[in-house]
């Protein structure tokens, strides 16, 4: 039954492909439309990824295209679909293979490497979460002077009116916590 | 069904305009011989020395060698059509290896012989470029029109199948060649003999890359 079915199969889609070259548009989509389960099936066996699979059947139905008069109506359709559709799906593999060698895959390219802006996000949590830590090893006074005078850049005569320290007091404070953050940063 | 593959559908169905039906490949490789086979007989009484090769058809080394270089040419002309066509086994690029065979032998054979009868002058410079440019200038139509007609068929391998038939050209070219070789070869002989085939080969599949290439952008 399933043999009956095969070769009307391919009876009909000789006929359509034979008709297809002589100019019939509509035989010719008719067939298309019935083929791409078939090469959609031979695609997804090389390729996992539906969109890669997707990708290969589109270029089996454009080669297709291309070739449409090498076809000898007296030979099987399907064999001559499915040879072109391994071939291409193959050929599809070999150049991701090619592709894969000379380039590499990063999940984070994209942040890291393309574009400026989100890279300086990217540093900017990185080392906002390191410096955190580093301010959190400093002493109360160091930590405070440091939030005022560097984080929310008041001035010196703000900054003593607010921690009720000296000038100097504050200076000493910024200069010994700076150095214990650069310590722990491993900065210069 | 994704909407690009539905819709390029379309498309191509909107834009298949009718086409003329390919010749099966063996009746192209055919009609392609006849022709060489016609301007090798206009060709050869022109340039060829027929005392000579009636005498060196005596030797049975000669013979192989000009039988090899023959079917080489044929059977690799036939894969060459054969495998133009996606459909068709890959198997096709074997015909010719039996044949090539045969031609090699008969070459080595021929130039272990002129080793010893002429010893180190074989390594001179005789005729050897001039076969070397002989060989070139006569693939270089029997190549043309080869590769236009295989080409027809927009194989998916261009480079390999103009390769084969690049060889095919070559050893017709080198059977013409055995028309006026006065001489077995020499090893010298043999490394420009094999030069031209090689330039041959390559430049057919460069040719057809780069056809492609500039067709496809790929």
């Amino acid at each position: 039954m399933a043999d009956d079915h095969d070769l009307l199969r391919e009876a009909r889609w000789s006929q359509l492909m034979a008709a297809a070259q002589d100019g019939d548009r509509a035989s010719y989509e008719t067939l298309l439309r019935e083929t791409v389960p078939l090469v959609r099936a031979i695609a997804s066996r090389w390729h996992r990824s539906p969109d890669s699979a997707e990708d290969v059947v589109q270029d089996v139905l454009l080669t297709l295209h291309r070739v449409r008069h090498t076809y000898d109506p007296s030979r099987p359709f399907t064999h001559w679909i499915a040879t072109l559709a391994r071939r291409r799906a193959i050929d599809a593999l070999r150049r991701r293979g090619r592709t894969d060698r000379f380039e590499s895959f990063d999940e984070r390219a994209y942040e890291t490497f393309a574009d400026p802006a989100t890279n300086r996000d990217l540093m900017a949590r990185e080392t906002g979460a390191a410096l955190k830590q580093a301010m959190s090893a400093l002493t109360e006074g160091q930590r405070q002077a440091i939030e005022l005078l560097k984080l929310n850049e008041l001035s010196l005569a703000e900054a003593t009116k607010v921690t009720g320290k000296s000038v100097g007091a504050l200076k000493v404070n910024v200069h010994r916590a700076m150095k214990a953050l650069k310590a722990r940063m491993g900065g210069d | 069904m994704p909407e690009s593959t539905d819709r390029l559908i379309e498309r191509l169905a909107a834009t298949a305009e009718p086409v003329r039906r390919l010749r099966p490949p063996l009746v192209r490789a055919m009609l392609w011989l006849l022709g060489v086979a016609c301007a090798g007989a206009l060709a050869i009484p022109a340039f060829g020395d027929f005392g000579l090769l009636a005498r060196r058809l005596h030797d049975s080394m000669f013979v192989l060698e000009l039988f090899g270089t023959a079917v080489t040419g044929v059977s690799a002309v036939i894969a060459a059509f054969q495998m133009s066509l996606h459909d068709r086994s890959l198997a096709w690029q074997w015909l010719p290896l039996p044949a090539l065979f045969l031609w090699l032998a008969g070459s080595t054979t021929g130039c272990y012989r002129e080793w010893i009868a002429v010893g180190t002058k074989g390594w001179e410079f005789g005729e050897s470029a001039g076969c070397l440019m002989m060989i070139v200038a006569f693939s270089l139509p029997l190549g043309t029109s080869l590769l236009y007609m295989i080409l027809r068929a927009r194989p998916l391998f261009p480079g390999r199948v103009a390769a084969m038939g690049g060889l095919g050209v070559a050893a017709f070219a080198a059977f013409l060649l055995d028309f006026n070789h006065k001489i077995d070869a020499s090893f010298l002989d043999l490394g420009w003999h094999a030069a031209a085939v090689c330039i041959v080969v390559a430049t057919c599949w460069l040719a057809a890359r780069g056809r492609r290439k500039s067709k496809t952008g790929a």
